[in-house]
């Protein structure tokens, strides 16, 4: 929470070009790059919904609300979850060893040395662009979920396009949205503040490198667990 | 300049310093030479407070280093630059850039200034042709350079090399060497160097201590260190090149 907070405070800095070229910098490698991947694991993700629950809507006749059944599940809760893992794993594991590595080489020392704050320099534009970028991707991968389930509905089900979209949209409301958009804004600063705790606590060399991508995996996946579980009973129970 | 008084440091169940006494005097170069692990690097850590002792306090000009923080922190290690062993450059940023990094983040400089400053430092430790190379499509020798250029590119009163010619070949060693003494005889700057190199430190240092089991067991002048009569120094001296020398007077060359 500490590491956070001074985060926070060292927002006051995204005013100076050079820490808005190293946001955008940290968007493309964090987000951009994960693109590919995301564009994957949510298209099949919304193809395995769909043929899960379109194989025993059929069974009364219902199939035709696959849409809904994807678009609700892809907003609320897969969509965030999907983004959030995979980023935990790919850019959460990536910071958490880059810094470990810097703990280790002594460039965070230096930087001390320098007088410039590693907080401010290395947490704050990694913090600023996920938290822009986890929402947009979370987004993305819920496009491309509810494209996914549609083909699997117009291929393996017999439900025509427009009906599938046409249900999709009727079910889902804007706080379906806006709670999808919350998780995955919190998953992304969850993500970095463990990353970056993680790898400035490195010490023992490659091993300990190890270590602390290891853990920040492992602490990211928990934690996006537990707070969207506490988000979803908060605004839905 | 700096005074290490009573400075102790235990880490785990070890005790790295104990009750260390040294004084760097200004202008001068002090090597601090010693067996591995005996503290020598946890030594050069504590007079820019990346240490803080157990027991005992460090001087600068007069200033606790070790009971300082914030703005006074700041102001203190601005006199200092520091090589670290490996460089510690930053792998994203290219020569140039690593050398330019505290100028633009501590400074007010236009782009022009600080281009013509890092050129100076760079053409000073003679990579001014490698500028846009990255830290990892150079060699050991010229990351060392680099980090040099680095430390002393905000024109610091005092410099710390750690290890600064390890893992170099003896060509590279003796370039670091000139610049290490260049630095010292051109710009009046005060050095502070661990190493292991004996070479370097009886060819350029003013003064050298000798840190064994935690203690600086000899502080003297390069002429005196090898007339010193102390065991650890004497057989400091034989692992490097004494032996090497009897070796040598026993076969009659």
């Amino acid at each position: 929470m500490l590491l956070l907070f001074e985060a926070i405070l060292c927002m006051r800095h995204l005013f100076k070009r050079r820490n808005r070229v190293e946001v955008l910098r940290q968007m493309f490698t964090g987000g951009i790059k994960s693109l590919a991947v995301i564009t994957v694991v949510a298209s099949f993700t919304g193809m395995i919904l769909a043929l899960q629950t379109g194989i025993e809507m059929r069974r009364f006749g219902q199939e035709v609300y696959i849409g809904a059944a994807v678009m609700v599940s892809m907003l609320r809760e897969m969509g965030p979850f999907m983004t959030g893992l995979i980023l935990a794993a790919s850019v959460g594991s990536s910071i958490a060893a880059q810094m470990g590595t810097m703990v280790v080489s002594e460039e965070i020392a230096a930087l001390e040395l320098m007088s410039i704050n590693p907080v401010r320099f290395l947490v704050m534009p990694r913090l600023v662009a996920m938290a822009i970028m986890t929402p947009f991707l979370s987004f993305y991968s819920c496009i491309m979920g509810v494209v996914g389930g549609g083909i699997v509905g117009m291929t393996q089900l017999n439900v025509p396009w427009s009906a599938y979209i046409d249900n999709a949209t009727r079910f889902a409301d804007n706080k379906d949205l806006f709670v999808g958009m919350l998780k995955a804004f919190l998953f992304g600063i969850i993500i970095v503040i463990i990353a970056c705790h993680q790898g400035f606590a490195t010490t023992q060399g490659a091993v300990g490198v190890g270590n602390a991508t290891r853990r920040t995996v492992i602490l990211s996946f928990l934690t996006i667990l537990i707070v969207g579980y506490m988000i979803t009973r908060f605004f839905y129970v | 300049m700096i005074k290490l008084e009573n400075v102790t440091k235990i880490l785990g169940e070890r005790r790295i310093l104990d009750g260390v006494n040294l004084e760097v005097r200004r202008g001068e170069t002090l090597f601090v030479v010693g067996p591995s692990g005996t503290g020598k690097s946890v030594t050069l850590k504590h007079m820019i407070r990346l240490m803080t002792p157990d027991e005992g306090r460090v001087v600068v000009d007069g200033e606790v280093v070790s009971e300082a923080a914030g703005k006074d922190l700041e102001r203190i290690r601005d006199k200092f630059g520091v090589l670290f062993q490996g460089g510690a450059l930053l792998e994203w940023l290219n020569v140039a850039e690593n050398v330019a990094l505290p100028l633009r983040e501590k400074t007010k400089l236009s782009e022009d200034e600080i281009d013509a400053k890092v050129m100076e430092k760079l053409t000073m430790v003679g990579l001014e042709k490698d500028m846009v190379k990255y830290p990892s499509e150079i060699s050991g020798g010229m990351r060392k350079r680099v980090g040099l250029a680095r430390a002393i590119v905000m024109d610091p009163q005092i410099i710390l090399y750690d290890e600064p010619t390890s893992g170099l070949d003896p060509v590279s060693s003796r370039m670091i060497d000139r610049l290490i003494d260049h630095l010292k005889n051109e710009l009046g700057v005060t050095s502070v160097v661990v190493t292991h190199d004996l070479h370097s430190a009886l060819s350029i240092g003013t003064r050298i201590a000798m840190l064994t089991g935690g203690k600086i067991v000899e502080l003297a002048t390069p002429g005196d260190f090898v007339k010193s009569q102390v065991d650890e120094v004497q057989q400091f001296l034989e692992s490097q090149f004494i032996t090497v020398r009897g070796e040598w007077e026993k076969k009659g060359l």
